[in-house]
């Protein structure tokens, strides 16, 4: 028998989100030079939210002028005055929290209880952490009073709007820089929030500035010759142009870019418990992760027993109405998203991967996808080589350790790769061998803003997070 | 004393641990530093040096990439030794370097001595960073739950060295010691105009007890030989030591393709190479990574472990 769940919807009434916003630039909102706007949606929805000013490089130029103007007071301010700007930003981001899961929630379509139990105590967390660090940094193994770099561009993703904007905006300030963002074109809200939450806790004008865009904004931020530092959150096609953009300067760049991370199951491992984390590897987010487990590597020995409990979980997971609390699986960020998974996925059946989804239904307004597996995939499928962004699950077996870390490391990405077994020497063994930043061994998709985070290879290179975070901001 | 015939040395590669001439069978006349006129070329003819070609810095690579697995997993305790064992065969060679390198730079014999003396000595300041960096750059992480949470320093693996145009030997140490103190492999592009301590020094590390492939050493053209490394999809790292604006500039859009980690140009390229170097050349061919594992929770309830 099904167990029906009664709706248990989050109430948007906490949020108010105005008809337009402008740019935040030198501690106002304005419109675009050019006057430009572009519609927010809910993209389980479809319905429009709010209208955006949408940045063009005249705007850029203001911003990183009025950010270049605050640097001298900013940076010389000592670390202890910037430290209590930022513990005054993670109270205010505790305080609004609700608020700002329920926004984020409606402008990504992410699930409420991943914004309310996962984002935004992650944002309030990484902002005190970095708060802390600003007039400690004399300790940092940076040598003596290292100094920050100046005007730091930054261009992040829609998958996490609000956390991928405290991972670039805390360590910046924390160091003494001061920053020109740009959120991304369909995740433009909670930025704007952000600028108002500067407001409420008294940050200097031309600090932080946010400009929302699309992908000429950003280039024209990581372009403009008086920016410093560059941080980018995106694609790998994207950093590398960004790479090529900013050769030759003496701008200082980090990268934090794609991935294919395989998550291996050995025969040993505990296979309920395996079985979470692969659905958490794969599932969180829709699979909208950098460092998605979207690769499953599984001995061979248990491939039918993993693969039956796994489809079974599978069945039991709720998509649909992201604000609902039971919602598991939410909606795909944007159409255009819905499209790539959609392409990506029919080639996968084409080439000969085999294909099983849950019986499903799905919204008939907004951009939805079923969770998918594939089965029978070889190392040569595009499943099992690009990354998909979506929740979509390539299945490959290996028969021994060696195996499982070659097909592993054969890709050109290097971001996360997950590791299940009973036996710790393997998994020390195993995670030695694995060229990824980040290896997360009978668990997965954890984060923390003391633990450094990015990638091998074409994942990109920096750190995001602890005291490896800070390089990125300093000059040394 | 009889005006005896001294007996010429012909340069070589070094690659793989072998000696081998360029493939494309070309040399190129090295000749000695002076006063007035060196830019023209007439300074004394000390030796044709190998001119490596692309497919020579093909073949490095694959020399370097066959050696990182073992050099990699080599411990660091191990690697410092190799690395010591370096300097001591530097020193018993002394004599050989303080000539060549006043040679190459124009440099008196005292001051080529000090450049020796200095680059021996780095060679034991980086033989003691093997099993220390990790310490200073790795470590536990205070994670907001029931983890236990490492980052740890992990060589970036194959990495191209563009040495230093104008210091011959004490430039090239610098640039190679902490490369390879970490676990990673070279490719090395000896300075163009003085490659000769380069190349010698090619005979020192393959009696030193490092690796063949570990760091293997070219001659020839910067330019050329550095295109097709700032190119190449199995190479993780270039440091643009060597490279004059224009071709750092060229090297890093090409370095871009597989977003190799780069060292720009630094300060310190084209000038005096004898104060002690800070981490920078070690951490910037480095990856840091991180190893999550529940610690479970003993007596609470609950808890799985």
């Amino acid at each position: 028998m099904a167990f029906e769940y009664a709706p248990a919807p989050e109430s948007r009434g906490n949020v108010d989100i105005a008809p337009s916003y402008g740019l935040f630039i030198d501690g106002e909102f304005t419109e675009a030079a050019d006057g430009k706007v572009f519609k927010t949606v809910s993209p389980s929805t479809e319905e429009v939210l709010s209208e955006v000013a949408q940045a063009g490089s005249e705007d850029v130029d203001r911003a990183v002028k009025a950010a270049r103007r605050a640097f001298e007071k900013w940076s010389a301010l000592p670390g202890s005055e910037r430290a209590k700007y930022l513990f005054r930003i993670a109270r205010i981001i505790q305080e609004r929290s609700r608020e700002l899961a329920v926004l984020e929630t409606l402008d990504n379509g992410k699930p409420i209880k991943e914004t309310r139990d996962a984002d935004l105590p992650l944002v309030a967390a990484h902002f005190f952490y970095y708060a802390g660090w600003a007039d400690k940094l004399d300790h940092a193994g940076f040598g003596p009073s290292p100094r920050p770099l100046g005007v730091a561009g930054q261009v992040i993703p829609w998958n996490f709007p609000l956390l991928m904007l405290a991972w670039k905006i805390a360590p910046a300030l924390a160091t003494g820089n001061t920053v020109v963002l740009k959120p991304a074109e369909t995740t433009p809200l909670s930025a704007l929030f952000f600028a108002d939450i500067c407001r409420q806790a008294g940050l200097p004008k031309g600090v932080v500035n946010i400009l929302p865009g699309y992908g000429d904004t950003g280039a024209a931020i990581v372009a403009h010759p008086d920016v410093n530092k560059v941080a980018f959150t995106g694609s790998t096609a994207v950093g590398k142009e960004i790479a090529r953009t900013v050769a030759g300067t003496r701008k200082k760049l980090t990268l934090e870019l794609g991935g294919k991370g395989a998550n291996i199951v050995f025969d040993d491992a505990p296979v309920d418990q395996a079985v979470e984390g692969i659905v958490t590897g794969i599932f969180f987010n829709q699979g909208q992760v950098c460092c998605a487990g979207s690769r499953l590597l599984v001995q061979e020995s248990i491939h039918d027993e993993l693969l039956e409990s796994l489809k079974r979980r599978l069945s039991t997971l709720r998509l649909g109405d992201p604000l609902d609390k039971n919602t598991d699986i939410g909606a795909i960020n944007s159409a255009e998203q819905l499209a790539r998974i959609t392409a990506l996925t029919e080639q996968g059946e084409a080439e000969g991967a085999e294909r099983w989804s849950p019986a499903c239904e799905l919204p008939s307004s907004g951009y939805w996808f079923a969770p998918t597996l594939f089965t029978n995939v070889t190392q040569a499928h595009t499943v099992a080589r690009d990354e998909i962004f979506g929740p979509v699950l390539s299945v490959l077996t290996f028969r021994t350790p060696e195996e499982a870390v070659a097909k592993a490391n054969n890709t050109p990405y290097g971001l996360s790769a997950g590791i299940w077994t009973e036996k710790g020497s393997r998994i020390l063994a195993v995670a030695n061998k694995l060229r990824a930043g980040v290896v997360w061994s009978n668990t997965f998709n954890k984060f923390d803003p003391t633990s450094p985070f990015g990638g091998y290879k074409e994942s990109g290179f920096g750190r995001e997070g602890g005291r490896h975070g800070l390089e990125a901001y300093l000059d040394v | 004393m009889s005006d005896r015939l001294s007996v010429f040395k012909t340069y070589k590669l070094y690659v793989g641990g072998k000696f081998p001439r360029s493939e494309s069978g070309r040399v190129y006349e090295v000749t000695a530093k002076t006063s007035a006129a060196d830019a023209a070329g007439q300074g004394k003819w000390l030796a044709n040096a190998p001119l490596s070609s692309r497919k020579d810095a093909r073949d490095a690579v694959v020399a370097a990439r066959k050696a990182f697995g073992a050099w990699s997993g080599a411990t660091a305790y191990n690697r410092g030794q190799v690395l010591y064992r370096v300097a001591e065969m530097l020193e018993g060679r002394r004599g050989q370097f303080v000539h060549e390198v006043a040679d190459a730079e124009g440099l008196s014999k005292s001051k080529a001595a000090a450049q020796v003396d200095a680059a021996i000595d780095r060679w034991v300041w980086y033989a003691g960073w093997t099993d220390k960096i990790a310490q200073v750059v790795g470590g536990g992480n205070p994670v907001a739950g029931p983890f236990f949470n490492l980052s740890s320093p992990e060589p970036t693996g194959v990495v191209a060295v563009l040495a230093p145009q104008e210091s011959s030997f004490l430039g090239l140490v610098s640039v190679i010691a902490p490369v390879i103190a970490t676990g990673n492999t070279a490719v090395v592009v000896a300075s163009e105009k003085f490659p000769l301590p380069a190349l010698s020094l090619g005979e020192v590390l393959a009696t030193s007890d490092v690796p063949g492939g570990v760091v293997n050493v070219l001659s020839g053209r910067t330019a050329e030989i550095a295109a097709p490394l700032a190119a190449h999809q199995d190479v993780n790292a270039i440091d643009l030591a060597g490279a004059d604006d224009v071709l750092a500039k060229e090297l890093e859009i090409a370095a871009a393709d597989n977003l190799k980690r780069i060292l720009r140009p630094q300060p310190v390229d084209n000038a005096d190479w004898s104060a002690t170097p800070g981490t920078e050349r070690l951490t910037a061919f480095l990856e840091t990574k991180t190893v999550w594992h529940p610690t479970g929770s003993l007596g609470a309830s609950g808890s799985s472990y």
